[in-house]
């Protein structure tokens, strides 16, 4: 055991590790920053739905404002990149406070039901309020040096503070997930009244859960405002809720690896299928069929199975 | 004009009764959200692409076999209700053992292929669908000039959600369905098919979607994305009714249309986030809903 991985998972983190070092050298920077982004966002999901098993249908909203906060600090207050993306994480945690407190009233589908509507909310609201820019968007965010003194200008610059971001962010989740607080959650999502009955206060602990996945989600909105200089609508939608449902159905619930893997998946698909328009969303709805009816495990959970190893 | 705390009765009124026009389509749709929820235990995420392809198919049998609006009325939902039967059996159905989210996620994905396949053939931008001959022209009402294709909406649907209602509270078949809602195992062992009323069950609600969606086709362009837009807003409509009653989900559908309108004309910016609003207000309040019962 290191660091709470079994030694399966240890293995896979380091072929992980190596895929980050590596992949720059054969694929477009960008496009990994973009898969990194994503699949942090899609690890902070998992934590609610995986250990917790509660699912959050509108989690583009702490994405997408997290987004628009780091973009607003970077581009209006000129602050350095750890603190934008920073901004983020926060902005996203205080939302995820107030829709929190609000959604945990209720469980099960309607939990889902309050967060997507909840979300719907803070698209609407980022529709209205000026400094969102509207349709536009926050436009041209510098890309600020880190600490003020190291240039992100070069794209590898930023790969490598992204790489960072997310490895922190995926160490975290896997951290909580494997603390005595995660052991309670996965008390919950077993059995609540149970867990209740045990003399565990449940709300506060799903409220903690919450809060953090949602700092995580702003965190990986952040960083993505910064790589791309750009901050819009479209990460508030509630596709973008579906997107992130949909990495971590499809690379496997509950699996540390899981949602990593479902981004890789869901971002090659539509870097390759962007030309054919609609296609992408009538192969997203494809993709969670298949995997509800066929393999609810996911990509990774099978694999796991087969190998009878937890990954 | 009649003016009252210094504003005007007339516009007020007016916004008022459009939002009883988007109260009826809210009416409906929740409506068939909450019988499906109380016989399967799933949240039809698929209802807003099943209403919008209600609209696309009385389109298309207008304008390539030249089916009009009245056979459509009727037509449309039995076929989209059939449709839906086949999604239950073949899809659906698979799911019962397993946790309620799954319901949730295939219907989604449903929804999406649904909807890319509409804009796939369809195009984003909307069709026109010509308002039935006998129901052109208004009416003068003094505060506002009334299309009488919007009162035979608020009328239609309003008559449909209380047939709906007379039909499973007063009925023998509908009582079956009731005790089902409360006991499937048990009322299979009185030798009902549970698994048939189950399927007809969500035929039934997914007609009343469509049915509503032929009935929206007149009022708003025929364009895929217009389930999408809707079912969030329903969502919200059915947390603050609470599922438990079909009568309280008609009256919360209706009323929510209405505050919405009178929102739109009190303060405009607010009229898309105010239902979102009295959710939260609802839930802070009494988390099992308006007409829900406490879990």
């Amino acid at each position: 055991m290191l660091m709470g991985f079994s030694r399966a998972q240890a293995a896979a983190l380091l072929v992980m590790l190596v895929i980050i070092a590596v992949a720059p050298m054969v694929a477009y920077p960008v496009f990994l920053m973009k898969v990194l982004c994503f699949a942090l966002f899609a690890c902070a999901f998992n934590l609610l739905i995986g250990y917790v098993g509660l699912l959050s249908f509108g989690h583009a909203a702490y994405f997408g404002m997290g987004a628009y906060a780091s973009a607003y600090v970077a581009k209006a207050w000129g602050l350095s990149a750890e603190l934008s993306i920073l901004a983020g994480g926060l902005t996203g945690a205080a939302l995820g406070l107030i829709f929190g407190l609000i959604a945990i009233r209720r469980q099960g589908i309607y939990f889902s039901m309050i967060t997507l509507a909840l979300a719907q909310m803070a698209y609407f609201f980022c529709t209205q309020v000026a400094f969102t820019g509207g349709e536009d968007g926050i436009q041209q965010v510098p890309r600020a040096a880190v600490f003020g003194l190291i240039s992100m200008q070069n794209d590898m610059a930023i790969y490598w503070l992204v790489a960072v971001v997310f490895l922190a962010g995926f160490f975290l989740v896997h951290r909580i997930v494997h603390s005595p607080f995660g052991q309670v959650l996965k008390a919950i999502r077993e059995n609540e009244p149970r867990a209740i009955s045990l003399g565990y206060r449940v709300d506060d602990y799903k409220l903690i859960a919450f809060v953090l996945s949602t700092a995580i989600a702003g965190v990986a909105g952040g960083t993505k405002s910064l790589v791309f200089g750009i901050a819009t609508l479209s990460d508030v939608t509630w596709q973008a809720s579906g997107e992130v449902v949909l990495t971590t159905l499809l690379g496997g619930l509950g699996t540390i690896f899981g949602p990593v893997v479902g981004a890789v998946i869901v971002n090659t698909l539509e870097f390759y299928l962007s030309p054919f328009g609609s296609w992408v969303t009538v192969t997203q709805g494809v993709i969670f069929v298949a995997c509800v009816m066929l393999f609810r495990r996911g990509v990774v959970g099978e694999i796991g199975a087969k190998l009878k190893v937890a990954l | 004009m009649l003016s009252i705390l210094g504003y005007n009765v007339g516009p007020m009124l007016a916004q008022g009764v459009l939002g009883l026009i988007n109260g009826a389509f809210y009416a409906l749709l929740s409506l068939g959200l909450a019988v499906i929820f109380g016989l399967l235990n799933i949240i039809n995420f698929a209802h807003g692409a099943l209403y919008m392809i209600g609209a696309f198919v009385a389109w298309v049998l207008l304008n390539y076999l030249g089916i009009g609006y009245w056979p459509s009325l009727i037509l449309v939902p039995i076929l989209v209700g059939c449709f839906g039967m086949l999604i239950e059996r073949v899809l659906i159905s698979k799911l019962y053992k397993l946790d309620h989210l799954y319901g949730l996620l295939l219907t989604f994905g449903l929804a999406l292929i649904m909807e890319g396949l509409m804009r796939n053939y369809f195009g984003s931008s909307g069709m026109p669908f010509a308002v039935p001959e006998s129901l052109r022209g208004a009416t003068r009402l003094g505060f506002m000039i009334m299309p009488t294709y919007r009162v035979w909406v608020v009328a239609a649907s309003f008559v449909v959600c209380i047939g709906t209602w007379l039909v499973i509270e007063k009925t023998s078949i509908g009582a079956t369905l009731r005790a089902a809602t409360e006991n499937p195992a048990l009322v299979q062992a009185f030798g009902v098919n549970v698994p048939r009323l189950v399927t007809m069950t969500y035929g039934g609600g997914v007609a009343l979607a469509a049915f509503a969606g032929v009935m929206a086709a007149p009022m708003y362009s025929v364009n895929p994305s217009m389930g999408s837009n809707v079912i969030i807003v329903v969502f919200a409509v059915v947390v603050i009714g609470g599922m438990g009653s079909i009568l309280g989900s008609i009256l919360t559908g209706f009323g929510l249309g209405l505050v919405e309108g009178f929102t739109k004309y009190l303060y405009p910016q607010g009229s898309g986030v105010v239902i979102f609003v009295l959710m939260v207000i609802v839930l802070l309040l009494r988390p099992a809903g308006l007409f829900g019962k406490a879990a």
